[in-house]
């Protein structure tokens, strides 16, 4: 009997890469993504597979490296967020051009709501714009059938294809089916062949003829042709749907009796849409409604517009995760069916904040007290939430904390006074996309300091290795870089390091980094304490210091305000007696908080 | 024959509080009887700290996620969420919550309170509340009519999932049904 296993969508995924003899799988790190690629280790660990599995330092360089395997003959994957596609996408549009040689699949996990991400971005538009089929998932058990599908497709066409998972899909889990795991043993070879490899522009206006003529033999596939998912239904009106949007759309469809009266498709390749699916619906129906998220991509394939619902037509919101109860209701509108409007009032919850304990959090109270009025830039991870504590000021993308600091230096240095400017990037994204910034800035010599939060590991993601870390996706162990020696390497003349967690000698040394780049040129402080997360789940947590709050504490709420560790907890339920306490559970000792409390009521607990 | 096991609970508290766990032994005591699961969790930035929701189905479903006023049952490991995830629940569902709440947030649905995160202090395991609450589900919800929503799987399933995981690992093991037996009894 075939084991069974309650697989998430992205171990499904995983699952589907190995059971169809994937031989290289690179990734970097990205929610709702990062479990792809922990996924292909483990399973490859788990069965003794002859693969090369690998966090890249970006989505660039593990799109590169998957894609050259693929040029060599064998089946290989990349896996990413949809953000991280954007910084691979140099890579894609060329690879589209060019082709594969043996199957090569993108995944790039979308992210509506948005739940983890910087925008609600398409990467079937993507798709589109590089010229690669994309492939829509509705479920694990569907995301892992695709596998096959994809690089069937890819190796008749010798194109990349796209799997596209959403958060919804990357985040459910399911109970699927463990299929034999095929090792293809395909012999590894280069065949060189510069007209395609290394085409010059001019021959890639053949290879751009190439992949129209690909993309309209691919509109034409059958076996990922849309479904009538109830083809005995005949009606002048029709759904269709896809990715997890149809999932929704199926369940409820039955739920309000609608099965038997209106017929519904679910599109498994929105991107290029099957030329037969179009004529057929402008002559079947008369009008249809398109379900799909986050943006309008079947719909804008399909023509005779003033008969398309969707989201260009206002009918689907354009903003903002397709829950079921959305979906519902325009349904009901769609096809006169009462729907009671429901919804889970948006009540926010509680705003995610630091952990109690996490090093960051001592490094932000010494970036605020030692740049006071500065301007903080700062990046993607964990840290964002420095917000929080006042101490980030902008996150715009990946590596951007070290870019914008020069792009507010620039704009700030003519001027008579010009603010002290604070970036902070962790190190798993100073690897990623800090270090080409750093080197404009010293070559700029831009006035300001950078903080490198080196906790040791990605930690917003799940832990990941970094390049730091000596490990690799399986726990193998790699080389490591050294971090001081790269910003030496950068050019960077003030490099120190110092531990956050002795925050009397940080906060020190933080106040000569300010002082030294308002005087002379960039300085780089290497703030180091691993992730407390990772710490504990090793084993490895550092002996708690006892905390407690004395009857010195007015309630003046300056610790919650400005250190905001989720281990203090403030009572202010009574008007005359407003006060704060630790929380014993939350709170891990890290003793950060002994620095922060003005009336100094925050002490060491004596037995 | 008795009607196919359809069900739809809503697990939710805030990050760290072992909602994942939970959800997952009961998504394996679902595959363990047979029956088709269907779950789906908060990942990523909404971890750290933030309110982290579990939708757990289990029969012949499609979509992973619950509309509102369709969950048998909800189970809360922060009391406080009760204002806003009561409104999955059916009109005859029930529900488990963790610690106090404000009588007018649960308003038209009875609740089942349980103080776990003084009881697993108690038991010397900080960390088990959920477990705790669990088990208390297990009594609570295991009792109920079918037609009420009783829960699809029992003490028992539970016991046998922890058994297969921590297989290994006997001191986990025992504090970990220690934890579900205390939510039990209570």
């Amino acid at each position: 009997m075939t084991e069974r296993r309650l697989l998430l969508g992205n171990e499904a995924i995983a699952r589907g890469l190995v059971e169809n003899g994937c031989a290289v799988a690179t990734s970097y790190p990205g929610t709702p993504a990062s479990e792809i690629l922990a996924a292909v280790a483990s399973f490859q660990k788990e069965n003794k597979l002859t693969m090369h599995t690998q966090w890249a330092i970006n989505e660039k360089i593990a799109f590169e490296i998957a894609y050259a395997g693929c040029q060599t003959g064998l089946r290989t994957a990349v896996a990413m967020k949809q953000v991280g596609l954007i910084v691979a996408s140099d890579p894609l549009m060329s690879a589209a051009y060019m082709g594969v040689k043996g199957g090569f699949i993108v995944i790039s996990a979308d992210d509506p709501g948005p739940i983890s991400s910087q925008t609600e971005q398409d990467s079937r538009l993507m798709a589109m714009m590089a010229r690669i089929p994309a492939l829509d998932p509705d479920t694990p058990f569907q995301a892992k059938e695709m596998i096959a599908l994809a690089y069937e497709i890819s190796e008749n066409f010798k194109t990349p294809v796209m799997l596209r998972p959403t958060t919804r899909v990357c985040h459910s889990r399911q109970d699927v089916a463990l299929e034999k795991i095929m090792q293809l043993e395909r012999e590894v070879k280069f065949e060189k062949d510069p007209s395609r490899w290394a085409a010059t522009p001019r021959f890639r206006f053949h290879l751009h003829n190439e992949v129209e003529e690909k993309l309209a033999a691919i509109a034409r596939h059958k076996p990922t042709e849309p479904v009538c998912l109830n083809p005995e239904v005949k009606s002048t009106r029709a759904i269709i749907s896809s990715g997890v949007a149809a999932a929704h759309t199926k369940e409820i469809l039955k739920e309000l009796n609608l099965w038997q009266t209106i017929p519904f498709y679910q599109v498994l390749q929105p991107f290029p849409l099957h030329t037969d699916f179009i004529a057929h619906w402008i002559e079947t129906y008369e009008e249809i409604l398109v379900i799909e998220e986050p943006m309008a991509v079947i719909e804008m394939q399909l023509a005779d517009r003033h008969r398309v619902q969707g989201k260009v037509s206002n009918t689907v919101p354009s903003v903002g995760e397709l829950y079921p109860e959305n979906i519902e209701e325009i349904i009901g509108k769609f096809t006169g069916k009462k729907t009671k409007k429901l919804a889970i009032p948006f009540a926010g919850g509680r705003r995610p904040t630091l952990c109690a304990g996490c090093p960051h959090r001592a490094s932000f109270y010494a970036i605020k007290k030692a740049a006071r009025g500065g301007i903080f830039t700062s990046d993607i991870g964990c840290y964002t939430l420095g917000l929080n504590l006042g101490a980030v000021d902008t996150v715009l993308c990946m590596g951007a904390a070290v870019s914008q600091a020069s792009g507010f230096y620039h704009a700030h240095k003519n001027e008579e006074k010009r603010p002290d400017i604070v970036a902070t990037i962790g190190d798993s994204t100073f690897f990623h996309a800090g270090i080409p910034a750093l080197i404009d800035a010293v070559v700029q010599n831009v006035k300001f300091v950078l903080v490198i939060l080196d906790n040791r590991t990605t930690a917003m993601t799940g832990s990941q290795p970094t390049p730091t870390s000596g490990v690799g996706a399986g726990g193998e162990p790699l080389e490591t870089v050294d971090i001081a020696a790269l910003v030496r390497g950068c050019g960077v003349k003030y490099c120190k390091e110092s531990n956050p967690y002795n925050f009397k000698e940080f906060s020190a040394r933080m106040k000569e980094a300010v002082k030294y780049s308002r005087e002379t040129g960039p300085a780089v402080v290497i703030s180091r304490y691993p992730c407390v997360i990772d710490l504990a789940r090793k084993g490895e947590a550092a002996e708690p210091i006892p905390i407690t709050i004395t009857d010195d504490c007015d309630g003046c709420a300056y610790c919650i305000k400005q250190f905001e560790c989720p281990a203090l907890i403030y009572h202010d339920e009574n008007e005359d007696e407003k006060y704060t306490t630790v929380d014993p559970i939350l709170c891990i000792g890290c003793g950060v908080c002994l620095n922060v409390c003005p009336k100094g009521a925050i002490v060491i607990k004596e037995d | 024959m008795t009607e196919p096991i359809m069900q739809q609970l809503i697990i939710s508290g805030v990050g760290g509080q072992g909602i994942l766990f939970v959800t997952r032994l009961l998504a394996e005591a679902a595959i363990k009887k047979g029956l088709p699961v269907f779950t789906s969790e908060t990942h990523g930035m909404a971890q750290r700290g933030g309110t982290v929701l579990s939708h757990f189905k289990v029969g012949d479903f499609s979509s992973p996620l619950i509309r509102p006023k369709q969950a048998d049952g909800l189970l809360v490991l922060k009391a406080e969420n009760i204002a806003v995830h009561k409104n999955f629940l059916k009109s005859n569902g029930w529900a488990i919550a963790n610690g106090e709440h404000d009588g007018k947030q649960a308003a038209e649905i009875p609740v089942h309170n349980i103080d776990a995160d003084s009881l697993a202090q108690e038991i010397g395991n900080p960390q088990a509340a959920n477990l705790i609450v669990l088990g208390f589900a297990l009594a609570k919800a295991g009792k109920i009519k079918a037609k009420q929503g009783k829960l699809f799987c029992t003490m028992t399933d539970i016991k046998s999932v922890l058994r297969n995981r921590f297989g290994k690992n006997k001191k986990m093991l025992e504090a970990s049904l220690k934890a579900l037996e205390a939510g039990y009894e209570t």
